[in-house]
């Protein structure tokens, strides 16, 4: 069996995994919130996260406080058992080369 | 990639979920200061008291007024002390958030003053209907169970220890109940001698290897 089958490519980026990192012990982030923890950009963010978003990893929600832009985001089903899958393939390659 | 970054990208997992949802920088030197706080403020309390018992002895009859008195010295000095151990406490525990180069005001610290402050409010709401029907008694016992209650409620969204001492302060509360009138040794142990145990234990427990490894 291929040892890095079960890693999930969508997770080679740091700031991806960063993303799903916290959103699965957080309810609910909003874009700045996602970027002050992660130190990133703008366009950097918005963009990892639009990958996120087209594999079904995580939910938009699009809303307002007041006028200004109100994004947040949630992680999905689908993107938790995603995670959870990669987090214990890296697990499992640790534990197999030691 | 090698095993070695793998088990650097756990690491990173690991200390990303926990910096999202918890604040960590509280330092237990707050909670230090805080106790101090408090002891001089009983200390203080005490000496009042008992001159107030010493006129009333000396005059032999109960003086409204001199009790009114007392009574509202002893409000400000609480809101005094308060105020003095919360400002020692955001100093603290913004200089630890500064020298790990951690935000101080974000979605973690927001959550935690928010889960604290509902039902300290509460309880601020509750002990300012008992002073205004005379129940002064049971003014000690209410601040403690509330503030307890605060700590276990605010205990999820920062360091977990702070459980433990919501737990303590509410039982010592209730305590307090049953030995009415010994209010203030209550308040001194609970606000006093328990935030210095707890900040000591704290600050043994995560802040000695984080100045060791800043060598200062």
């Amino acid at each position: 069996m291929n040892p890095i089958g079960n890693l999930n490519k969508i997770f080679e980026s740091r700031i991806r995994l960063g993303v799903m990192s916290v959103l699965m012990v957080n309810d609910e982030v909003n874009f700045n919130d996602l970027k002050q923890m992660l130190e990133v950009t703008d366009g950097n963010l918005a963009s990892h996260l639009n990958t996120l978003e087209e594999n079904g990893y995580i939910k938009v929600y699009k809303g307002f406080i007041g006028r200004k832009t109100n994004t947040t985001y949630s992680i999905t089903a689908t993107g938790e058992k995603a995670f959870k899958g990669h987090l214990a393939a890296l697990e499992h390659m640790i534990k197999f080369t030691k | 990639m090698t095993d070695q970054q793998h088990l650097q990208t756990l690491t990173d997992i690991k200390r990303i979920m926990e910096r999202s949802s918890r604040f960590i920088s509280l330092s237990g030197l707050s909670g230090v200061s805080a106790g101090i706080c408090a002891l001089v403020g009983a200390w203080l309390a005490r000496t009042w008291l008992t001159a107030y018992y010493d006129r009333w002895d000396a005059s032999g009859i109960y003086d409204m007024a001199d009790f009114a008195e007392l009574k509202l010295r002893l409000i400000a000095l609480a809101l005094a002390v308060m105020v003095a151990a919360v400002g020692g406490g955001i100093f603290f525990t913004w200089r630890r958030a500064r020298r790990n180069n951690l935000p101080v005001w974000d979605v973690t610290s927001r959550k935690v003053l928010m889960n604290v402050c509902i039902p300290l409010a509460a309880g601020g709401a509750f002990a300012a209907g008992l002073l205004y029907n005379h129940f002064e008694t049971l003014v000690a016992p209410t601040c403690l169970v509330f503030y307890g209650l605060a700590l276990i409620n605010g205990s999820k969204y920062t360091l977990p220890d702070v459980r433990y001492l919501g737990l303590l302060e509410t039982i010592l509360g209730i305590a307090n109940l049953f030995f009415l009138r010994k209010g203030l040794y209550f308040w001194a142990v609970g606000f006093g001698v328990l935030h210095i145990v707890y900040g000591i234990l704290m600050w043994w427990k995560y802040e000695r290897k984080e100045r060791e490894a800043f060598n200062i």
